[in-house]
Formats: structure tokens, C-alpha cells, sequence
């Protein structure tokens, strides 16, 4: 387990240079000196120029550069929006919490959903209940979200009026935000109706958000367990006369898990990509629509942080997912 | 009464190109305390009916037989839940492969104290104690560290042995073994051979060993089925077989044995069992029978009195195996 | 011998390869409905020209935001209503599905083609080479697709073309991980020893020797980046780096009429609709493909 530690974390270092170096490379190959672009349509003096220039460490030599870059990373310094001009890295966590508080509600419905139906298509592979789960399995796999949740919006905040349609949280409520989860700090606030607003706010969202991921996921456990009720040990299992739901639900979905936690692994990646969109529509103030208004604004710093920090939070989520992976499968744990 | 009777058995996979018949009108009679041995190439469905008899084969299977009971309770009509509370203690089964027939997931600890969860009344702490009996019946050095172990941390060998364990648990009346030898080294194969017969002789218990070594049923077997190509072409006690066998391919296949060689190259069957696209009319042996004539390749053979084997051939042989070989 | 092939000839025949495929691939009713659904789309997209009623850009602008012709106040004229600025739906969405496809087609040319040859690459090349290949792809895998393609649309300027570009970038990394794993699996074969032993060259080698036994995982990926493709243009063009108005791209229309999803629903409802049933077309067909060719998951 220690040998399987180590090189996960060689292979994640290595990943983050090339990650870091990638984001570094971006704002040198845009078209156009970035301080000119900065400078936007106003212009600037010569001095000014050279001035930034200097501040942006530009006249150094591009390994230096790198090493300057790659340092402050290391130290949290990002640089600073163009815009706002507060350091990317503070708006990078101002702004985590309602994309991690999405995401992760998403997720939770995605596998809370997925490895059932995906159990239970198997179990019934071919019976009525295995195709209407898979077929409903392959359209949400074939959606495309953002008019996904146009059409939720039509039905269920237009004509039904039931969630509202952007926004975390009502135009009512005002509390702070501690932990920067509405549904903790809403509950923390102590005021009449915020907590249900935190929850009809995150409903569309959500279901949005966890589709593809929740097909995935349904599919993958499903041709898992198919994989897996064909191996020998679950026939030793039959023999020995266990309970079919002792041997689908222990014998066989244990083993299954090994692909399915994979791919809830790989679905992270998915689902921040999904994030862009939905909060977009959603006018959810988390990381996606951050990342692209500031592609609009042209808010290169803020393009750059936010880029390497996003790749960072899928790293590091599949450095776990792959530690949990050791975890389950005892082939890797007990490896010497 | 028998312990576990089997009239006309036979077994139909559905497959891409269509429905193939694996086993074909199979009897088998097994009594208490006694050593049947079915042998067969690969494929010759040997495998096949005894899964079909546990109720262990895929969906893809289709079953039929005239008479299929285990210590008189039939089979065909049990309900799933009786059908669990017989399989896995009065009738257990032990396969070819021990590294990919337990559980890579699971402690074989755990594995052999799952077995006895499900059919006895023992509590946690008798459980690990009866699972400690259970490895040192079986050989296993060390039980109390084994216990821990996962299966791929042991060799075939061991695992075969928890595999055994796991199957003896809660002292089943007949013991199905298939091929449990095939995949283990040489060395091995004779330690788990006579820890089955030991354990099958304290135990009074009957054991099915399925297998295609000749030796092995020479060593072991009390009686010999022969299958071939999902028929059951032969079926008698294990000397008069090795003394007198009917059938030609019981024949071949004994001559084919090193030690019954009589000349410098050791004889061999030539072709190989037919498949779902090559099954040919007439006796599924006629192509590879040095005997067949015209009657064999377009009749399908009948079954002979036990005197000849049940024999399924149109011309049973008569004579010592030793004088057909020459 | 004569009397085996009577009899082998009365028994039922093995069927071909390529019948086999067929029969299991029709065997999946799914993948029979996808394939005949996307044969009619592609060939509505080729046929737009003759099928179009209008111009897919002509403005009619005393007939805006014209619903269906089921609904009141449609008419034949503008069969699946206008949108905003009058334009006819049914040729916006006909010309759209020629994006669609084309993007598609070109997206899977060019990331099949650089992930095979990259993939076989480091499948055959010495270790450091392989490490430095594979590692470069786990960096692109670490950037959400969406987001590489978004960023990389900013960098380049946001046009169809370099929405296709910056896609197939992103969905190559895949290729190149299942070629290699599909040729580290190969290379050690019987066959592909006996190859090398025979004197044949490396190109001959990856090209004519393991590439062909390497193909089945790839078609179904590539089944699967086609769709992956057509969403990911799709999603650019909603989130306006994709292709531009006016052009009849079915995201860059869902985007032009997000504003009236509450009055006509039909200006949004339809472009996505004409997504997911393609999509589902293709990936429908991919799972097809993926049974008929995955021995694994065959029934034995």
C-alpha cells in the first residue's frame, strides 16, 4: 500500500508541473501582448508599459518566468484579476463552496440512483425493468444539458412556478456565510424559510447536473455486475446457497464497485465541465460561471488560475478516488 | 434408494447461432458413501450436467430431465429457498479453477465462516472455531494466520484446500468435484486427491469426481461414467472399465494411457469432440471410431444392458481391453 | 473424411465474420433503430438544399416567433414555426444537422488519427518515450473537456472551426490510452512474435500486424466521440464560443433564443430535441457496435 502511495503521489506531481506548465504556456501563446490586451482599448504610455511589463516579470527570461510562476503557485500567488483586481486565488475560494456544494449534491444523487438501477438492470438483465432502466439510462447518457435545463426551467419554474430560476438562495434572506454551503449557512441563520429556499434553489440544478453522471454511472454498475455474476466465485457463491440478495448485493456488487469507483472517479472531471454550464443557466455564483465570464472579459489571470486550479481539484480528487480504489480492491492494498 | 438419481438429462445452451444441446440423455445414479467418476474430454458436458443437477447453471441454460432427486426430495420442483437450504449442505460442490472460484474481495476466513452462517445454528465464536477445525482437516499450516489471508496471498494448492473446507462445512452427504485437480501442479494434484478420498472415506459421505485423467479414476473411483460429446457412452464399476470396456471410445481413450502402451508411439483418438457446428448424424463418436461402418454414421446408437456397459454403440466390444488395443 | 463434410454440411454452418457481427449487432433492436434514425438524418443534412422550404439565414420579419403549424396561428409556410428574427426552424435545423455531422466527422478524423498514431507509439516505443506520451495525455485528462475546449476556443478566437479543433484536442487523449493498451496487449501474441521473428519492419509491424486486431475498442470509441463531439460544439456554440450567428448551429440557436424559452417554447425545444436524437442515434448504434464486437460481453 505505502509502494502503491508513493507512486500515485510521484505521478500526481509530475501531472501538476505539467499542468502548471500548461496554464503558465496559456496566456504567452494568445494572440497579442497580454499587456496591451490589459490595457484594453484605452492604450497606455511608454512607461507605463514597461512598468507592468517589469510587475508581470515579462522581461524575464521564459525558464525564469516559469520558475517565478511555478514558485508562486506553490505560495498560493495566482496573480490578480484584471478586473477586479483582487488576487485570483482569494476569488478561487470565495467562489469553491457553491460549486462544491452543487457538485457534490449531484453527485450524491447520481450514485445514491445509479448503483441501484444499475443493480437492478442486471439482476433483471433483459426483463421489462433492466430495458425501461436502460433506456431512460442511454437519454440522460445522450442529453444535452443546458437545454435539459431550459426544458426544466419551462416546465417547473415557468408553467409550474414550483423552484426558482437562478440564484442560490431568495432575495428575502440575508445571513452570513461561514462555511459558504447555503444549506449549512441558511440552517446556522436561524431565519424562518431560508433552509427550504437553500433547497428549492438547488433542485434544478442538481438534477441537471447529475444527469449524465447518474447514466454513467447506472451503466457502468450495470455491465460491472454483468461481468462479474459470470465468474466462477459467484457460482461457489450460489453453491454454497446464499441468498440471491447476499449474492448480488455482497459477493457481486462488491467486486463490481472496482470499474463503478472508477468511473464516479471520472465523472468528477464531468461533472465541473457540466458545472460550467449549469451554473451559467443557473446563474449559480460558483466556478464555472466565474471561469466563463472571465473568458468574456478577457480576465486572462483569472483564466489561468482558474484553469490550473480546476485541473488541481480534479488531481486531487483522483489521487483519492485512486486511494479508495486501493482501499477496495485487495490486490492492490495488500501488495508488497 | 440411490442418493442422487438422474434419468435422461439433458441441457440446451441458447448461443448466436442458435440452441446446442450440451448434454444428451444423461443417467446418473450415485449411492451414499460411494465413488462415481465421469470422464470426458472437454466438452464432452461432464461439467455441464452436474451444474445443471446443483441448479448452478447460467440463464442461458435450459434443463430438462425425466427424474432428477437428491435424497428423495426432487429437485426440479423446489422451491428456490428449499432449493438453498440443499445446496451447499447436503450436496456441495468444489471447481476447477480454486484462484478464480473464491471471492477476491473476501478473507477465505471469511468465506468458509459464510458457508456455516447459512446453514448452521453456531454463533459468532463457533463459527471461527468450526472454520479452525475446518482449515486443519483440510492441511492448511497455520490456520489462525491463513484465516486473514485473501485468496490471491495463497497458492492454488491452499486455495483448492479452502475451497474443499468451505464445501465439507457443514458435512454434506455428497461432495461434487469437478476437474478439482486440473489447474494445480503435478505434486499437488496427489495431496488433494487423497485428502478428497480421505475425507469422503471418515465421512461415509458420496463423492462425483469429474475429471479426464484415466489415472486419477484408477486411483480414486469406485464406478466410471464415460461422456462424450454430451452422451453418456459407458458406465460401469472402475475394474471391470479398465478390465472389459464396451464402448470403442472408452477403449481408445484407455489406450491412450502411457502405461497400458504396447508399442513405441502411444496411440491417440484422432479428431476432436464436435462442436455445435460440426455434430455429425448417427453416433457422435462415428467420425473418430475406427470401428464405424455405414449404420453407425446415419442410426443413432442404442443403449446396452448393463451386462455390456450401458454401453451406446451399435457393435459394443466383448473382449479385455488389452487384445481390442492391439 | 468424405462422410465428416456430408455430415458437417447437414449440420447448422458457422456463420462468417461479418454475418456474425451483423447478428449481433441486429440482434439489439436499439442499435437497429439508431443506425436506420441516423441514416435518415444524414441524409435529410445532405438533402437540406432540395428539402429546406427556405434559406436557412432569410429573415421574414412580418412572421416572427410563428409557432408550428399544429398550433394556432402556424402555417404551412413556416412548418416548425420562426424564430425571433423570422427565420424558418424546419431549414435552420435541416442546415444545422450538416454542422452537426460534418463536425462530428472531422472531430473523430483528427483525434482517431493522432490518438492511433500517438498511441501506437508509445505502445511500441521504449519506456521513456511511452512515459512522456502517456503522461502528457493524464495532464490534458486532468482538465475538464468543456473547460480545455473553452479556453483553448478563447485563445484561438471563437469560430466552428476552432471549436473543432480545441474538441479534438480533448476527446484525443482517449485514443491513445485504448490503442496503447490494446497494443501492449497484443505485442507479447504468439502472432505478433512469430511477425517479428519473420523479419517484418516496425511500421509493418504497428500498421498491418497489431493495429488491425486493435480496431474493436476503437470503433466504439469512436462511435462515442462522435456524439461526445456533436454535445461539446453544441454546448460552445450555447455558451457563444462556438459557431457564430447567424450560422444555423443547433447550440448557437439555443442560445440565440434562451430569452424566449418562456413565450415560445418551441425555438428551444426544437434544436435540442434535433440534439439528443442524434446523439442518442449515434450512441444507441455505439452500443450496438460495442456488444457485436466486445467478445466479453457475447453470450457463450
Amino acid at each position: 500500500m505505502l509502494r502503491f502511495l508513493f507512486s500515485r503521489l510521484a505521478t500526481f506531481f509530475v501531472t501538476f508541473v505539467g499542468v502548471t506548465l500548461i496554464s503558465f504556456a496559456f496566456i504567452r501563446v494568445i494572440p497579442g501582448d497580454p499587456i496591451i490586451v490589459m490595457a484594453g482599448e484605452r492604450g497606455m504610455s511608454q512607461e507605463r508599459y514597461e512598468e507592468l511589463s517589469r510587475q508581470y516579470g515579462f522581461d524575464q527570461p521564459l525558464l525564469t518566468q516559469f520558475w517565478d510562476y511555478l514558485t508562486g503557485v506553490l505560495q498560493g500567488d495566482l496573480g490578480q484579476s484584471f478586473v477586479t483586481k483582487k488576487p485570483v486565488w482569494d476569488e478561487f475560494f470565495a467562489l469553491f463552496p457553491a460549486t462544491l456544494e452543487l457538485s457534490l449534491c449531484a453527485i450524491i444523487l447520481a450514485i445514491a440512483l445509479g448503483i441501484p438501477a444499475g443493480v437492478i438492470a442486471a439482476v433483471n438483465r433483459g426483463k421489462f425493468f433492466d430495458r425501461a432502466l436502460m433506456s431512460s439510462a442511454l437519454v440522460g447518457y445522450s442529453m444535452p444539458i443546458f437545454w435539459w435545463a431550459l426544458l426544466l426551467i419551462i416546465v417547473f419554474s415557468g408553467n409550474l412556478g414550483w423552484t426558482p430560476v437562478s440564484g442560490r438562495m431568495g432575495l428575502l434572506y440575508y445571513f452570513p456565510t461561514p462555511t459558504g454551503f447555503m444549506l449549512i449557512d441558511s440552517l446556522l441563520s436561524g431565519q424562518d424559510g431560508a433552509f427550504t429556499s437553500a433547497i428549492r434553489h438547488l433542485i434544478l440544478p442538481t438534477i441537471v447536473l447529475a444527469t449524465i453522471p447518474l447514466a454513467v454511472i447506472a451503466r457502468q454498475t450495470r455491465s460491472a455486475m454483468l461481468e462479474v455474476l459470470s465468474e466462477d466465485y459467484i457460482r461457489t457463491a450460489r453453491a454454497k446457497g446464499l441468498k440471491p440478495w447476499r449474492i448480488n448485493g455482497l459477493h457481486a456488487l462488491r467486486n463490481a464497485m472496482i470499474p463503478v469507483i472508477t468511473v464516479i472517479g471520472l465523472s468528477v472531471g464531468t461533472l465541473l465541465a457540466g458545472a460550467i454550464l449549469t451554473e451559467t443557466i443557473f446563474s449559480w455564483p460558483g466556478i464555472g460561471k466565474w471561469m466563463v465570464d472571465s473568458i468574456f472579459r478577457r480576465d486572462y489571470p483569472v483564466v489561468q488560475g482558474g484553469l490550473l486550479l480546476v485541473a488541481v481539484v480534479v488531481m486531487i480528487v483522483n489521487l483519492i478516488v485512486d486511494m479508495l480504489y486501493g482501499l477496495i480492491n485487495p490486490r492492490i492494498r495488500t501488495r508488497k | 434408494m440411490a442418493l442422487l438419481n438422474i434419468r435422461n438429462l439433458s441441457v440446451d445452451f441458447a448461443t448466436g447461432g442458435g440452441s446446442f444441446r450440451a448434454v444428451d440423455g444423461v443417467d446418473v445414479t450415485v449411492e451414499a458413501g460411494e465413488v462415481l467418476a465421469i470422464v470426458g474430454e472437454s466438452g464432452s458436458g461432464k461439467s455441464v450436467s452436474m451444474l445443471a443437477a446443483m441448479g448452478l447453471l447460467p440463464w442461458t441454460a435450459t434443463v430438462t430431465a425425466d427424474e432428477l432427486t437428491f435424497d428423495g426430495k426432487d429437485l426440479r420442483n423446489l422451491s428456490p429457498s428449499a432449493r438453498r437450504k440443499v445446496i451447499g449442505r447436503d450436496v456441495a460442490m468444489i471447481f476447477q479453477e480454486p484462484m478464480s472460484s473464491l471471492n477476491p474481495c473476501f478473507t477465505v476466513g471469511f468465506q468458509i465462516r459464510e458457508a456455516l452462517a447459512q446453514h448452521l445454528n453456531l454463533d459468532r465464536a463457533a463459527r471461527k472455531k468450526r472454520a479452525l477445525e475446518l482449515m486443519e482437516m483440510v492441511g492448511i499450516p497455520a490456520p489462525e494466520k491463513r484465516l486473514n489471508a485473501f485468496p490471491h496471498q495463497l497458492s492454488g494448492g491452499m486455495n483448492q484446500r479452502v475451497m474443499i473446507a468451505m464445501a465439507i462445512a457443514c458435512g454434506p452427504k455428497l461432495l461434487i468435484a469437478d476437474e478439482p485437480t486440473t489447474a494445480l501442479d503435478v505434486t499437488i494434484q496427489a495431496q488433494i486427491l487423497d485428502l478428497l478420498t480421505g475425507l469422503q472415506r471418515d465421512a461415509g459421505m458420496g463423492l462425483i469426481l469429474i475429471t479426464h485423467d484415466m489415472g486419477v479414476v484408477a486411483e480414486t473411483a469406485h464406478r466410471v461414467a464415460v461422456q462424450y460429446a454430451g452422451w453418456k457412452v459407458e458406465d460401469q464399476p472402475v475394474k471391470d472399465l479398465f478390465q472389459t470396456p464396451h464402448h470403442p471410445y472408452t477403449a481408445a481413450l484407455l489406450a491412450a494411457l502411457p502405461e497400458r502402451a504396447t508399442e513405441r508411439r502411444l496411440p491417440t483418438i484422432p479428431g476432436v469432440v464436435p462442436g455445435q457446428f460440426d455434430r455429425p448424424q448417427g453416433c457422435l463418436f462415428s467420425p473418430r471410431c475406427a470401428f464405424a461402418d455405414d449404420r453407425c454414421r446415419s442410426t443413432l446408437p442404442p443403449v446396452q444392458p448393463p451386462e455390456l456397459g450401458r454401453a451406446r454403440c451399435h457393435y459394443p466390444l466383448m473382449a479385455p481391453a488389452t487384445e481390442e488395443a492391439q | 473424411m468424405t462422410d465428416m463434410t456430408e455430415a458437417a454440411a447437414t449440420a447448422p454452418k458457422r456463420p462468417g465474420r461479418l454475418a456474425e457481427f451483423w447478428q449481433y449487432f441486429s440482434e439489439n433492436r436499439g442499435a437497429v433503430i439508431g443506425m436506420w434514425t441516423f441514416g435518415i438524418l444524414v441524409l435529410l443534412a445532405l438533402l437540406a438544399d432540395v428539402i429546406a422550404p427556405h434559406s436557412a439565414t432569410e429573415q421574414f420579419r412580418e412572421a416572427t416567433l410563428q409557432p408550428p403549424v399544429w398550433q394556432e396561428g402556424g402555417s404551412w409556410t413556416f412548418p416548425l414555426g420562426t424564430d425571433p428574427l423570422g427565420r424558418d426552424m424546419l431549414s435552420r435545423l435541416l442546415y444545422g444537422a450538416r454542422f452537426s455531422f460534418f463536425v462530428g466527422m472531422v472531430v473523430v478524423v483528427i483525434a482517431a488519427t493522432g490518438g492511433i498514431l500517438l498511441g501506437l507509439v508509445a505502445g511500441f516505443a521504449p519506456k521513456w518515450l511511452d512515459t512522456v506520451i502517456m503522461r502528457l495525455m493524464d495532464i490534458i485528462l486532468s482538465f475538464p473537456s468543456l473547460l480545455l475546449a473553452l479556453v483553448l476556443v478563447a485563445i484561438l478566437g471563437p469560430s466552428l472551426l476552432n471549436a473543432m479543433i480545441a474538441i479534438s484536442v480533448v476527446l484525443q487523449p482517449h485514443y491513445v490510452r485504448l490503442t496503447r493498451a490494446a497494443v501492449i496487449n497484443e505485442r507479447t501474441r504468439d502472432y505478433v512474435v512469430s511477425a517479428r521473428v519473420a523479419g517484418a519492419k516496425l511500421p509493418r509491424l504497428m500498421f498491418i500486424t497489431v493495429l488491425p486486431n486493435c480496431l474493436a475498442p476503437i470503433i466504439v470509441q469512436a462511435a462515442l466521440s462522435f456524439s461526445n463531439a456533436i454535445l461539446d460544439v453544441a454546448a460552445l456554440g450555447f455558451l457563444g464560443m462556438g459557431a457564430q450567428p447567424p450560422t444555423p448551429e443547433w447550440g448557437t440557436m439555443l442560445a440565440e433564443a434562451r430569452e424566449f424559452i418562456l413565450r415560445a417554447w418551441w425555438v428551444v425545444t426544437l434544436p435540442g430535441l434535433a440534439i439528443l436524437i442524434t446523439v442518442l442515434s449515434i450512441n444507441l448504434m455505439g452500443d450496438g457496435l460495442r456488444d457485436a464486437l466486445d467478445p466479453k460481453l457475447k453470450r457463450s
